[in-house]
C-alpha cells in the first residue's frame, strides 16, 4: 500500500514539476496554449480572436510573410452543394493542382484532394477498372471518360461518426471541416470514407513558401502539422467569402459547378431539377452533395 | 437544416432578368426587340447589376473593321473555298463544311455585322444569339450557368464566357490539350 502511494506521488511531482516548468519558462507558453487549445466549436468569441491572432504571429515567424486566418462562420440558409458536368471533363487535371495551391497542400509528401479518374466508355463507372495514373500526350483519349473524385461532403458522413475525438464535423452550410488541432491522426475517419477523400500527413508538409496562398481560414487552409488528417472544405476561405471553388473557377471546360441548393435561382438548382443526376456509391446511403451529371 | 419556406424567398432573386439586363450593357444594339431583352424591363433600374458578360475575345490585329478592305470588293455572293485571302481559315474552317461558308453568318452587305437566319444584323458582341439558332440546347444550359464556365461569387457578380472565348467559330471543337502531371504512387516513395 505503501509503496502504491509512492508511486502515485512520484507521478504527481513529476507532472507539477514538468507544468510549472513549461509555464515559468515563458517562450513556451504559446505552445501550452495551444495544446491546451479547446475544439473549434466550443470557442468563445475572445478565444477565437486571440488564437487568430496568435496564429498570424506564428506564421509569419515562421514564413515572413502577412497572413489573415478567417473564422467567418457558416452564411445563413446555405448548403453548398456541387456538380460535376461529366460530358465535358476531359481530364486536363488543372483542378488538382489549382486546389493545391489554393489549399497550400503539402507538395512533399504530395497530396491531392482531387483524383481525376479515366475510365472506359465500355465499362462504365467502374472503380476498380480506373487509372488515375493517366498520362498520355493529349487527352481525352478516345473511348474514355474522366471523373474527378474529391470529398463528396456527405449529408450522412461516417467520417465524423467514427472520429473518436469530435475533431471533425458537418457545418450548418453542410460542409465537413476538420479541427487540425484536435485531430489526434488515429486515420478512422479515412477508413470510414469511401471516397478516399481524406488525407494523412505523414510527414511535415512542404509548401514553398512564395506560394503560400495568405488567405486562410481556420477551418481550411491554414498549414496543417505533420500528423493530422485533412481533406476539401470546397475552399472554405472562399465560399464562405461568396466566391466560387478554386477548382470550379480553374476548369477550362467549365465542367465544374458550385452553388446553394437553397437558392432557387442558382445554377446549381437548375441543374438537379433539370438534369440526370448520379452519386458515388450511392447504395451506401452516405447522401453526398456532391452530384455528376450527363449531357442530355 | 433547418429553413423555412419565408426565409428561402428572402434570398436576393438572381433572375434571368439581370442576367439579360447585364448584356445589354456591352450592346450597342438598344434596337434589339428579342423576348431576351424584354424581360422584367421594368425591373432594369432598381435590380442590382449582378451579372455581366466579360468582353468579347479580341480579333486579330488588323482585322477590324472588315469594311477596312472589303468596302473596296465587289461582293460574290457564290459560295465557293477562298484562296487569296483568309487562307488561314479556309484550312481550319471545320463547322459543318459541308453545307455552310461564309455568308452564313457573316452579312453579305455590312461585313462589321454578323447576320441572323432571319436576316436581322448582329453586333459580334451577340454572337451568342447566332450561335443560338442551331446549338439551341446549348444556348439555353448557357443561359442558366450550365454550359460554359462561370467565375466570380456564387451569391453574387458572376463573369461568364460567351462561346467563342472557348469554341473557335470557325472550328469549334474543343481543342485537346496536355493533362497536367498525375499524382505520385505511393509505390514510388521512397
Amino acid at each position: 500500500m505503501k509503496k502504491e502511494n509512492s508511486r502515485r506521488s512520484f507521478i504527481k511531482n513529476i507532472s507539477l514539476a514538468t507544468f510549472s516548468a513549461l509555464a515559468l519558462s515563458g517562450c513556451n507558453m504559446e505552445i501550452f496554449d495551444e495544446f491546451l487549445q479547446k475544439n473549434f466549436r466550443t470557442l468563445s468569441k475572445k478565444e477565437k480572436d486571440k488564437i487568430i491572432k496568435n496564429l498570424e504571429i506564428k506564421y509569419k515567424e515562421k514564413y515572413g510573410k502577412e497572413f489573415r486566418v478567417s473564422v467567418k462562420l457558416a452564411i445563413d440558409v446555405t448548403l453548398f452543394v456541387y456538380a460535376l458536368y461529366l460530358s465535358k471533363c476531359v481530364g486536363f487535371r488543372r483542378c488538382v493542382y489549382a486546389y493545391v495551391k489554393e489549399n497550400n497542400l503539402s507538395r512533399n509528401p504530395q497530396i491531392h484532394y482531387i483524383e481525376v479518374l479515366q475510365m472506359d466508355k465500355e465499362k462504365g463507372i467502374d472503380f476498380a477498372d480506373s487509372d488515375a495514373q493517366y498520362n498520355p500526350e493529349k487527352v481525352p483519349e478516345k473511348g474514355h471518360f474522366y471523373l474527378p473524385v474529391q470529398c463528396q461532403q456527405c449529408r450522412n458522413p461516417q467520417c465524423v461518426t467514427v472520429c473518436p475525438v469530435k475533431a471533425t464535423w458537418q457545418e450548418p452550410d453542410g460542409i465537413v471541416v476538420v479541427d487540425y488541432n484536435w485531430c489526434i491522426g488515429c486515420r478512422y475517419c479515412m477508413a470510414a470514407c469511401p471516397y478516399g477523400a481524406r488525407h494523412f500527413n505523414w510527414g511535415e508538409p512542404y509548401v514553398p513558401v512564395e506560394e503560400l496562398n495568405t488567405e486562410l481560414h481556420f477551418l481550411g487552409n491554414r498549414p496543417r502539422m505533420k500528423g493530422v488528417v485533412e481533406k476539401c472544405t470546397f475552399c472554405i476561405q472562399r465560399v464562405r467569402e461568396g466566391k466560387y471553388p478554386a477548382c470550379v473557377e480553374i476548369c477550362p471546360v467549365g465542367a465544374r459547378k458550385f452553388g446553394n441548393l437553397l437558392d432557387p435561382e442558382s445554377e446549381i438548382r437548375y441543374i438537379l431539377e433539370n438534369k440526370r443526376v448520379l452519386v458515388l456509391k450511392q447504395e451506401l446511403n452516405f447522401q453526398p452533395k456532391f452530384y455528376y451529371f450527363f449531357g442530355n | 437544416m433547418k429553413v423555412t419556406i419565408q426565409k428561402i424567398t428572402k434570398i436576393p432573386v438572381i433572375s434571368m432578368a439581370l442576367l439579360i439586363v447585364l448584356f445589354s450593357g456591352c450592346n450597342h444594339n438598344e434596337s434589339d426587340n428579342s423576348a431576351l431583352y424584354n424581360i422584367n424591363e421594368g425591373e432594369k433600374t432598381s435590380a442590382e447589376v449582378t451579372e455581366y458578360a466579360v468582353e468579347a475575345p479580341p480579333f486579330s490585329d488588323g482585322a477590324f473593321p472588315c469594311t477596312d478592305c472589303h468596302a473596296n470588293f465587289i461582293p460574290n455572293p457564290l459560295k465557293r473555298e477562298l484562296v487569296d485571302w483568309h487562307q488561314d481559315i479556309s484550312e481550319m474552317f471545320n463547322h459543318d463544311k459541308e453545307n455552310r461558308w461564309c455568308l452564313d453568318c457573316h452579312d453579305f452587305n455590312n461585313r462589321d455585322s454578323l447576320r441572323l437566319a432571319s436576316g436581322k444584323l448582329l453586333d459580334f458582341k451577340e454572337s451568342y444569339k447566332l450561335c443560338g439558332q442551331c446549338h439551341g440546347e446549348k444556348y439555353r444550359d448557357w443561359k442558366v450557368g450550365v454550359h460554359g464556365k462561370r467565375t466570380g461569387e456564387w451569391n453574387g457578380t458572376k463573369e461568364y464566357l460567351l462561346c467563342v472565348h472557348c469554341h473557335n467559330p470557325h472550328s469549334p471543337k474543343f481543342q485537346e490539350l496536355t493533362p497536367d502531371p498525375p499524382p505520385f504512387r505511393q509505390e514510388d516513395i521512397k
